[in-house]
């Protein structure tokens, strides 16, 4: 009997490929229970529940719209202002959103972590799954208006590029869990990084065609003088895609999306070495 | 023979004292920047340097032992003895400094009650999240649903918020979602301490049975001797960090009453905050017991402390008040001493005897006020410290106190009968028919 029962040896922290992903797969059902935690607490007592994940981005898509699009012009031509913000906010909403909870996964959790083990990637990776419910309420309340658009004649041109939505979700969640578990394993250490996650989400914002439309502006459209850079921003060329394929607008630059994705694989790699590196002696620091 | 359950190889678990995190990024690149000028670290603390950067704390050194399927050992010493950390390790919050640990079985570890309940789910949900927590999967979870509610008592409520729970009714739940789990090393650190004496008993049986039956593990770690005693059939005892005593309970248990632990008892005053209602002309210094080592009282004697306490001003018909309360708040009793007058600027050192005959086995706070009585008869409070010094209550096995009934079954309950037995004897029992 004593070969069925499990071995677990403790030892003290060592090198870098210290992963345990296998075990993972054990807990997935305490991961969907995190994410069902996580939907069914941010709603309970609320009188218009999910209704709130819709009212979020909607406003700032309407201050997006009057702000950006009417008094300085920066919405694309040929699709009406309201729809083309919508767009990039639903799919930078969940970016961010992924970004900034992920990044506080030790420091907001510690309670539960100090107190027992499980692999602590389950609570990230829930974090990640739990904003896709968030996301899917806001993507239908968009494609209403998209479907309603596209009816309309209003220049909105849905095409089989919205097909490519899961691959751009599934990018965008690896991303922000990359970068999300880097700044929590930072910020047991350091938590002025805590302060600066909101702050460095908002300017990366500035930096992804999000509030703009990044083909009418010269220096950033293909072939200006900034139009690497702006492409070199991992997020750029998702959203580019998830616009184009719903309101066939912009270009798709297959080149850096496959750098975009290059990226994502080194920044989560690393993330995923770095998390489990701090993971088992955190709980001493933070 | 069967391979240990656990085996806890030369384990040590280091601290570095001080400031750990707390600091920030900017501070620490200002140390870093200071090192390479050869400057002084502007944010070391003023006198830091005589003690050294790297001051470390050995909260385990070097522990070794092994434990058997079917063994229930209890885990004793006092506060900072390393009991806990020992929990941790095993429980994998956090990894040794050096060392190894080996468990060959599912570790179900109680550091705390209800860890991750939520308090906006019903208690339906916190079953299955508590239960997946603690490493159970969803069809386990199902198939014991029903036994666990059952064994909590709870099938009314299964479907209310927990935050409507009572606090009983919610480690109740908790605590047997841990205690259903298909573990073969069960880990808990004190909750038994919670909970009405009832429950309590019927926890104390169902580990015992487990550990006696189904050849589980248990690692109990408590202050509560008379549930070591209960419960384990082996005692190690901790001592700063390394094991001093390792065999039976009985031993065990006598072991860690001669621990020496003088630093906890004496109680220095003169720091602590008051209340600003305290007129301070009267202030308490220091307290200790004296000749004593520990702060450990055998039921139905007597403890003596020594106060010393400064008249800072005149005082007329000075009164010192002794409160004695239950750790959980609920106060005991009560006593006061009358001192008379007492001119500006004397010293005093008194010794005071308090008869504690009667209070039940536990652990206890005594607390002292000094205040003054006016000729109006209006009181004034001097100085008040709550809390000043904690005591413990062992059990006395000649008089078996700590029990409803003699026979020692069911604990005391101190939330139901207070903390003081009565004495009641029969004094006429004759028979009126037949």
């Amino acid at each position: 009997m004593d070969e069925k029962r499990p071995l677990t040896v403790i030892k003290p922290r060592s090198g870098w490929f210290d992963l345990n992903l296998g075990e993972l797969a054990h807990y997935k059902d305490l991961i969907f229970l995190f994410v069902k935690r996580n939907f069914v607490s941010m709603y309970k007592q609320t009188v218009l529940g999910p209704a709130w994940a819709v009212i979020q981005p909607l406003l700032t898509t309407v201050v997006f719209s009057l702000v950006f699009g009417n008094m300085a012009g920066l919405a694309a031509d040929g699709v009406p202002s309201f729809i083309f913000y919508l767009t990039a906010n639903v799919i930078w909403s969940y970016f961010s959103s992924c970004l900034t909870t992920t990044s506080n996964t030790f420091i907001s959790n510690s309670s539960i972590l100090g107190k027992v083990y499980f692999p602590r990637l389950v609570m990230p990776i829930s974090t990640v799954l739990s904003k896709l419910i968030d996301f899917a309420i806001q993507f239908s309340f968009m494609v209403i208006f998209v479907v309603f658009f596209a009816l309309t004649n209003s220049g909105v041109h849905p095409n089989w590029y919205v097909l490519m939505t899961p691959v751009l979700l599934l990018h965008l969640a690896m991303l922000s869990l990359g970068i999300g578990i880097i700044i929590s394993a930072a910020t047991t250490k350091y938590r002025d990084l805590r302060m600066l996650v909101s702050f460095g989400v908002q300017l990366w914002m500035y930096g992804t065609p999000v509030a703009y439309d990044m083909f009418s502006i010269s220096a950033f459209a293909p072939g200006g003088k900034f139009y690497w850079l702006i492409m070199s921003n991992p997020v750029t060329p998702i959203v580019n895609i998830f616009r184009y394929g719903f309101l066939g607008i912009g270009e798709i630059d297959w080149h850096y999306y496959i750098i975009s994705w290059v990226v994502t694989i080194i920044v989560l790699f690393f993330g995923v070495l770095l998390f489990s590196r701090v993971e088992k002696t955190f709980m001493d620091t933070v | 023979m069967a391979l240990p359950m656990i085996e806890i190889d030369n384990v040590s678990k280091e601290y570095r004292l001080g400031a750990i995190g707390g600091t920030t990024l900017n501070a620490e690149i200002q140390t870093k920047l200071a090192k390479l000028r050869g400057k002084e670290d502007p944010n070391s603390k003023i006198g830091a340097k005589q003690h050294g950067k790297n001051e470390r704390f050995m909260a385990l050194d070097g522990v070794s032992f092994q434990v058997q399927p079917g063994e229930a050992v209890g885990i004793i010493g006092h506060n900072g003895a390393g009991k806990s950390t020992l929990l941790k390790l095993i429980s994998r919050v956090t990894a040794p400094s050096g060392g190894e640990i080996r468990l060959r079985g599912r570790v179900a570890s109680m550091l705390e009650v209800g860890t991750g309940f939520h308090p906006e789910l019903t208690g339906r949900e916190n079953v299955y999240l508590n239960g997946a927590i603690l490493g159970m999967t969803k069809a386990e979870i199902d198939r014991k649903f029903d036994e666990i509610v059952e064994f909590a008592e709870m099938a009314q409520f299964i479907d209310t918020p927990v935050k409507r729970y009572s606090s009983g009714m919610y480690v109740k739940l908790a605590f047997s979602v841990a205690a259903h789990l298909d573990s073969e090393i069960m880990i808990m650190d004190e909750v038994l301490a919670v909970g009405d004496a009832k429950f309590q008993s019927k926890c104390l049986g169902r580990m015992g049975d487990e550990a006696s039956n189904n050849n589980r593990t248990i690692l109990y770690v408590s202050h509560n001797m008379s549930t070591i005693q209960r419960l384990c059939t082996r005692v190690i005892v901790l001592d700063h960090g390394r094991v001093v005593y390792d065999g039976d309970t009985a031993g065990g248990v006598a072991r860690y009453l001669s621990v020496n632990r003088d630093e906890d008892t004496v109680s220095y005053l003169e720091d602590l905050p008051r209340d600003p209602a305290c007129k301070m002309k009267v202030k308490m210094l220091k307290a200790w017991f004296p000749g004593k080592e520990n702060n450990l009282f055998v039921q139905g004697g007597k403890i003596r402390f020594r106060l010393k306490w400064v008249v800072n001003a005149d005082v007329f018909n000075l009164v010192l008040r002794i409160y004695l309360d239950h750790m959980t708040a609920s106060p005991v009793g009560f006593s006061s001493i009358p001192f008379g007058d007492c001119k500006k600027g004397k010293e005093y050192e008194t010794e005071i005897e308090l008869d504690i005959n009667g209070v039940i086995p536990g652990a206890y706070y005594i607390g002292c006020e000094f205040h003054e009585i006016d000729s109006s008869g209006s009181n004034t409070w001097h100085d008040y410290v709550q809390n000043m010094m904690q005591i413990e209550i062992l059990e006395n096995q000649q008089i078996k106190l700590g029990a409803a009934d003699h026979t020692n079954k069911i604990p005391w309950n101190h939330n139901m009968w207070g903390s003081i037995r009565l004495a009641s004897q029969i004094t006429d029992n004759s028979i009126e028919s037949i």
